[in-house]
């Protein structure tokens, strides 16, 4: 754990550094009431309304999220493969190919359903 | 043998972990104070070295050469109004910079900067990096993930459309090339047998992996650039569409902590590629020979030498290239980067299994390799058939150039269907459209 701590140390000072900004700026600053000022900016037109709860957003987001948690998890298992490969030799070589063939798949069935084109 | 590659990684990290205290809140100082002075460095060079591109001068009045211009545009930033809006969500709305900003400092925890050094007026020998761990490499990935949340959180939280689109733009872009940097750097880690930042410097004593290693050096390249939100990359603040993106409703101090984030974040991707690909703080080949380069605090110089490089990088793209549009963008990821990073890990490993010590049949290799390219070829062609056939190129319509109620222009390959002037030959001037397409 000692080689973890001193990360607790920058992430404390860059911390301490974010919130001494934050708090400064209310203390600098003007503060002069405006109610046009308030209101969300689209370039001096009246704002759009907001739907309630925030709307939806598009489900072409959330296809990307998921591909890209597919992936990811591919990556978590490539690299302790590949820090380990010198003593797994061919065997690590033959059961990663195996692997990387099983997510191409995968990955061309996305590909040719379209799941990788936007709009 | 994996048991004696966990004792050669153990010895390895035996330099960290044992600091005093002093010493860590000295060297998380120090990290702190570089990368302030190195974002306000960055900011100024990046405006100057644009503005000689576009025969400008840029900023030259603050201090010599402007070099204080940065600072006087952060002093500015805090005399300056901070406004809340009112269909903001407060509390998310404020903690968004800090999320942001916090990740991009602490990726430069593992980051090593030299190799062991004495601290002048003392005895106390130390690394000249904050901390390392064996999975140094997987540490900066996953803070510079939390980064994005700072992002998105504040594109959200504004209330507003502009800053919605811009942190969803953002959020799918940033992750997207994530995968791509994250597949680029495998071929690293099987080389040098390690994911700790300072063993992976060890490795390149002798050659850099960005010269053995091209394929991947060039994905990780171009992935730094869509990660940090970089022109020609650059959509999540493209001005014409988003004005500007997540930030848009920030003012003042809070605005800053974004813009430092990204700009820390840009110093963090270029340490990283100096790190993995340009042998870290190694001396370069002229310099090397010299003995004494790569001893002291001489490295220190090497290696913000090649960050500043990529630094130059960045803004030479910025000041070059023309901003993609979003879906080529991402087919770009998706579909080149990805699949050509995979390959090459295969490609990568397969050679490295041949060369290993002990001998392997080759036979073998050459069957998966086989029914790899098999595989692929065959997933690629089944079905290609059933692509439906190009519409036969349709007879152009004829240009009607009223056809809209007034007159306009014909695009480019169309004809005018009649002369102008024997239209108006015929038709008396001043008469409505109508009457013009009747006669």
């Amino acid at each position: 754990m000692e080689l973890y701590t001193p990360v607790i140390a920058l992430a404390a000072i860059a911390a301490g550094f974010a919130v001494f900004s934050i708090v400064m700026s209310v203390a600098t600053g003007p503060r002069r009431y405006n109610r046009a000022k308030l209101d969300s900016y689209e370039c001096g037109i009246e704002p759009t309304p907001q739907p309630i709860g925030g709307g939806r957003v598009p489900v072409k987001y959330f296809i990307t999220a998921m591909l890209f948690i597919v992936f990811d998890i591919e990556i978590i298992f490539l690299y302790p493969w590949a820090v380990a490969f010198d003593a797994m030799g061919i065997f690590g070589l033959v059961e990663m190919v195996l692997f990387i063939a099983t997510v191409a798949i995968a990955y061309v069935y996305v590909w040719r359903r379209g799941g990788l084109e936007w709009d | 043998m994996s048991a004696t590659t966990m004792v050669r990684a153990a010895d390895d990290l035996s330099a960290f972990g044992g600091d005093s205290v002093w010493v860590v809140l000295l060297k998380a100082l120090l990290i702190f104070v570089v990368l302030v002075l190195l974002t306000l460095f960055n900011i100024w060079w990046e405006r100057r070295v644009v503005a000689r591109m576009q025969h400008r001068i840029g900023p030259n009045m603050h201090g010599p050469f402007g070099l204080l211009q940065s600072l006087a545009d952060g002093v500015k930033l805090a005399l300056k109004e901070d406004i809340t809006p009112k269909a903001a969500d407060k509390v998310v709305f404020v903690l968004a910079p800090v999320i942001a900003v916090i990740p991009a400092f602490v990726a430069w925890a593992v980051i090593p900067l030299g190799p062991e050094v004495r601290i002048p007026f003392t005895d106390t020998v130390t690394p000249l990096q904050l901390t390392d761990m064996p999975v140094a490499v997987l540490f900066v990935l996953a803070v510079a993930s939390v980064g994005i949340y700072g992002i998105v959180l504040g594109g959200w939280s504004s209330g507003s459309t502009y800053s919605l689109l811009g942190g969803l733009r953002s959020s799918a872009q940033m992750i997207s090339y994530e995968v791509a940097m994250g597949l680029a750097l495998v071929a690293v880690f099987l080389y040098a047998g390690s994911m700790s930042t300072s063993e992976i410097v060890e490795a390149q004593k002798d050659v850099w992996y960005g010269f053995i290693l091209v394929p991947s050096f060039v994905i990780y390249v171009i992935a730094m650039v869509g990660e940090t939100n970089r022109a020609p990359f650059d959509l999540p603040e493209a001005e014409g569409e988003l004005v500007g993106g997540f930030h848009t409703e920030y003012s003042s101090l809070k605005f800053a902590l974004f813009f430092l984030a990204e700009y820390v974040n840009m110093g963090t991707v270029a340490a990283l590629a100096t790190t993995l690909f340009l042998g870290g703080w190694h001396a370069p080949w002229p310099i090397s020979i010299w003995d004494g380069a790569n001893e002291g605090y001489w490295p220190v110089l090497w290696f913000f030498g090649k960050v500043l490089c990529f630094i130059f990088f960045f803004i030479w793209l910025r000041g070059t290239l023309p901003r993609l549009r979003y879906d080529q963008f991402m087919a770009f990821g998706w579909k080149v980067l990805i699949p050509s990073s995979l390959a090459w890990i295969v490609a990568v490993a397969t050679v490295r299994a041949a060369t290993l010590d002990g001998g392997i049949d080759r036979r073998y290799m050459l069957y998966a390799i086989a029914a790899v390219a098999v595989l692929m070829i065959g997933l690629f062609l089944i079905g290609g058939g059933e692509k439906e056939e190009e519409p036969a190129e349709a007879e152009p319509e004829p240009f009607d150039a009223f056809a809209g109620g007034y007159p306009v222009p014909p695009m480019p390959g169309q004809a005018p269907a009649s002369h102008p002037t024997s239209t108006m030959s015929t038709t008396s001037p001043g008469s409505s459209p109508e009457s013009r397409q009747e006669s």
